[in-house]
């Protein structure tokens, strides 16, 4: 018991201090950091050049500098990241890579080279077309770019075997978290969803190839205790991220449980493996391809909802919660589609709109509060 | 064409009759299709498609005002007001059917261009997922870097033979290709004429004002593929040279005393407002950065030019040239001031606009405000706001302007 409360409580600093753990990682591996914009951006091919890369999704920063650039309506992802960009607390890191997946990231890449002009940037598009012949050679045309920049920056050449080795690595560390994810029904108690939470967000500050090794250890602590026993709801979450500590703090006081989740941070970047054969870069273009029931991604079927509901059913879930996060137009889209999927199949909703840096969380609790009373 | 009949009489009468048209296609069995606005039209004009433009709908019904109503059934079924005004307008719209202020046929599949922002593609998904329609997307990558790269210009073409594939199935009718070099002939030299036209407002005074630009652009949107859209802007342009020629400015009852420059969409529940209070001070809207994103030329059998034409409109380029692209405005229109209209709709233009303000403001001295509003949503705009924002501009023209004096 005590080898999991140390490994939690580990990860738990790592999430809650990223600049200081990835400094840490730094150090204990000698590899230089880039920064990575949500979502989907290379990491196997950063890894395979010998450098870690780093997830940037907002924090808690106060916001004053970057209204010099964006208006107040734009997410707070976005205007924490480019605000702590102007204050120099990315100045760290060799790089930044800015995918631009929306309107708000497109517009992000431009002023980034005017407001952090110290910060290197490396632009990435990624084809909506992803499943056509035309897009995956794009994306691998946009890999093959990227793949340059990433070797300068490192001054190392990147091998065809550097990148299966790192691709093999990311795979053992998306099946360890599908793992991970599953056996939180199991033990809810101990992985609360703010536990869960902080451990999967981990993730983006380590190296991972130590930090699936941690996870792996985890759950082996785990699984030689016996399962607990909690009479609480069992929940699906889905948005880009389910954040702040009060949010977090409100559904473990309520015994709320993520069973399982639909959040860009979390599920969405594991929840989809790459194919086995095919050359490094195709396998990595193949992930983007049948990675499907995201926002960010163009479906003409909007699978979104089934996505969900499927979530739900094979979880025994109780509900969905819905972090909605303020101003992402591509969620906001998806929503009245997915809302009317699940009502029409009788799963009961929450839905929270949320931003990075919330005032006051008196309300959002008052919601789920009534929600679990609902539910019970 | 009627030569004894204005360009303005012809205008008014096509964009009815577009709409008529489509109506009465519909009706016959024919098939319809919804398109963004800088769509490849000529894929579906090859094809013989009536299409209707909703971007095009959602404004008439916004100067109309008849949006509202539409923007409370898309809200009332879980679309946050946060989201673009012309997709509300237009979901809305698919749900009730009926606008006293003018109709337009259900589709039978719609196609879609990210050219103009991303947001499109979630709006027309939930149109093909609400009605079980078949979508095309042409993806258009985001150019961080100054030029097309080649490799988005092969992604872009592949597309096109993807699309070509896919109207093959919807329609059961073999794609033309001798005539899709025809329409891309037309298209292009339509587009050149466009061009042509709204340029002679560089003359001063400006033979016209911009808010007649706003309703000629309807035609450029819906028309840009056919021989009546291309006739149209000759006629306008042979027009406006005869005012030049006279020195005629844009109004019989007022002087153009500034030339300003408007950025963005306008705001069309309030455009007699906008316009108006404008007109009061003399102030032309001589130009705007929206029109020429229909500038699309390219030689007409080249589909690499016509790839590379189609991601070139400002709204897809990167600041460095959204900047240079207004400088060169400035210029080339002898502006004293440009209006940023800050449209709680376009995330894409809105996110760029301080900086471009800047740096305009850095290299040409350009007087310039920027106002709150949106394309659609009457909300979002407050009259004494703008109002305020109109006399603080004008008093900076008006400083520039004896400053300029007392060098001379």
């Amino acid at each position: 018991m005590n080898r999991i409360k140390e490994i939690i409580s580990a990860l738990e600093q790592t999430a809650n201090h990223p600049a200081k753990a990835v400094k840490a990682s730094m150090q204990e591996t000698g590899k230089k950091a880039v920064g990575c914009f949500p979502y989907y951006t290379p990491d196997e091919i950063i890894y395979a050049a010998g450098m870690l890369p780093v997830g940037l999704w907002g924090g808690q920063t106060d916001i004053k500098l970057a209204d010099k650039y964006l208006q107040s309506f734009c997410c707070s992802i976005m205007r924490i990241n480019v605000e702590q960009g102007m204050k120099g607390m990315y100045d760290f890191l060799s790089a930044v890579v800015i995918p631009t997946y929306c309107d708000t990231l497109k517009c992000i890449c431009d002023n980034w080279q005017v407001a952090v002009p110290q910060t290197y940037l490396i632009p990435m598009v990624y084809p909506q077309h992803r499943k056509i012949a035309a897009g995956m050679i794009y994306l691998i045309d946009e890999y093959k770019r990227v793949q340059k920049e990433f070797e300068t920056i490192a001054g190392k050449k990147i091998t065809e075997k550097d990148l299966e080795d790192s691709i093999a690595l990311y795979e053992d560390y998306r099946k360890t978290m599908q793992y991970f994810t599953a056996l939180v029904s199991k033990y809810p108690i101990t992985l609360n969803a703010k536990t869960r939470h902080l451990i999967i967000k981990a993730a983006y500050f380590m190296d991972k190839g130590l930090y699936t090794a941690k996870v792996k250890e985890l759950m082996k602590e785990l699984k030689k205790l016996p399962e607990e026993k909690l009479d609480g709801i069992k929940v699906v979450v889905t948005g880009i991220l389910a954040e702040t500590d009060a949010l977090l703090d409100a559904f473990v006081q309520n015994q709320m449980v993520f069973v399982a989740d639909d959040l860009a941070q979390e599920s969405r970047q594991f929840r989809t493996c790459a194919r086995s054969t095919g050359t490094a870069l195709e396998r990595l273009a193949y992930r983007i391809a049948d990675h499907d029931g995201c926002s960010l991604l163009y479906d003409e079927e909007k699978k979104h909802g089934q996505l969900l509901i499927d979530l739900v059913r094979e979880n025994h879930a109780d509900g969905v919660v819905v972090c909605m996060m303020k101003f992402c137009n591509p969620e906001e889209f998806d929503y009245p589609i997915y809302k009317k999927e699940l009502e029409a199949a009788g799963i009961p909703m929450l839905y929270l709109e949320i931003e990075q840096k919330m005032d006051s969380a008196e309300q959002i609790r008052t919601r789920i509060q009534s929600f679990a009373e609902m539910i019970k | 064409m009627d030569k004894n009949i204005s360009s303005k009489q012809i205008l008014n009468d096509m964009i009815s009759r577009h709409y008529e048209e489509a109506l009465e296609a519909k009706k016959s069995g024919e098939l319809v299709a919804w398109a963004t606005s800088i769509v490849p039209q000529e894929l579906l004009e090859t094809m013989d498609i009536k299409v209707v433009y909703p971007e095009n709908h959602a404004a008439v019904l916004g100067a109309r005002k008849d949006a509202p109503a539409f923007l409370k059934d898309a809200e009332n079924n879980g679309y946050s007001t946060d989201l673009c005004s012309y997709a509300r307008v237009n979901i809305g719209y698919m749900n009730l059917k009926e606008s006293v202020a003018g109709n337009i046929p259900m589709p039978d599949f719609i196609f879609c261009c990210n050219n103009i922002c991303n947001s499109v593609i979630k709006w027309y998904e939930n149109l093909a997922r609400e009605m079980r329609i078949p979508m095309i997307l042409i993806d258009t990558p985001f150019n961080h870097t100054f030029n097309v790269p080649e490799h988005s210009i092969k992604y872009i073409r592949g597309q096109f033979d993807h699309a070509i594939g896919q109207l093959e199935q919807i329609t059961g009718k073999k794609f033309d290709h001798d005539r899709f070099k025809e329409v891309m002939k037309i298209s292009a030299e339509t587009a050149k004429w466009w061009k042509k036209a709204t340029a002679l407002a560089a003359a001063q005074p400006s033979p016209f004002n911009g808010f007649d630009l706003f309703n000629y652009m309807a035609i450029i949107v819906c028309m840009r593929g056919k021989q009546e859209g291309l006739d149209l802007f000759k006629l306008w342009a042979e027009e406006l040279q005869g005012k030049i020629d006279r020195g005629e400015g844009p109004w019989k009852d007022q002087k153009e005393k500034y030339r300003i420059m408007w950025d963005g969409i306008a705001c069309w529940p309030h455009l007699a407002d906008t316009s108006k209070i404008l007109k009061k001070n003399g102030i032309n809207m001589v130009t705007s950065t929206y029109p020429d994103s229909w500038t699309i030329v390219y030689d007409s059998d080249d589909l690499d030019a016509m790839a590379r034409a189609y991601s070139s409109n400002y709204a897809n380029r990167n600041l460095v040239y959204g900047t240079g692209n207004i400088v060169q405005i400035v210029k080339d229109f002898s502006l004293d001031g440009i209006i940023y209209h800050s449209n709680r709709s376009c995330k894409l233009m809105d996110f760029r606009q301080y900086e471009v303000q800047r740096q305009v403001q850095e290299q040409t001295g350009v007087a310039s405000v920027i106002f709150d509003g949106d394309q659609t949503d009457p909300g979002a705009f407050s009259l004494a706001q703008y109002e305020t924002r109109i006399q603080a501009l004008m008093e900076m023209m008006e400083q520039r302007k004896k400053e300029r004096l007392s060098r001379q």
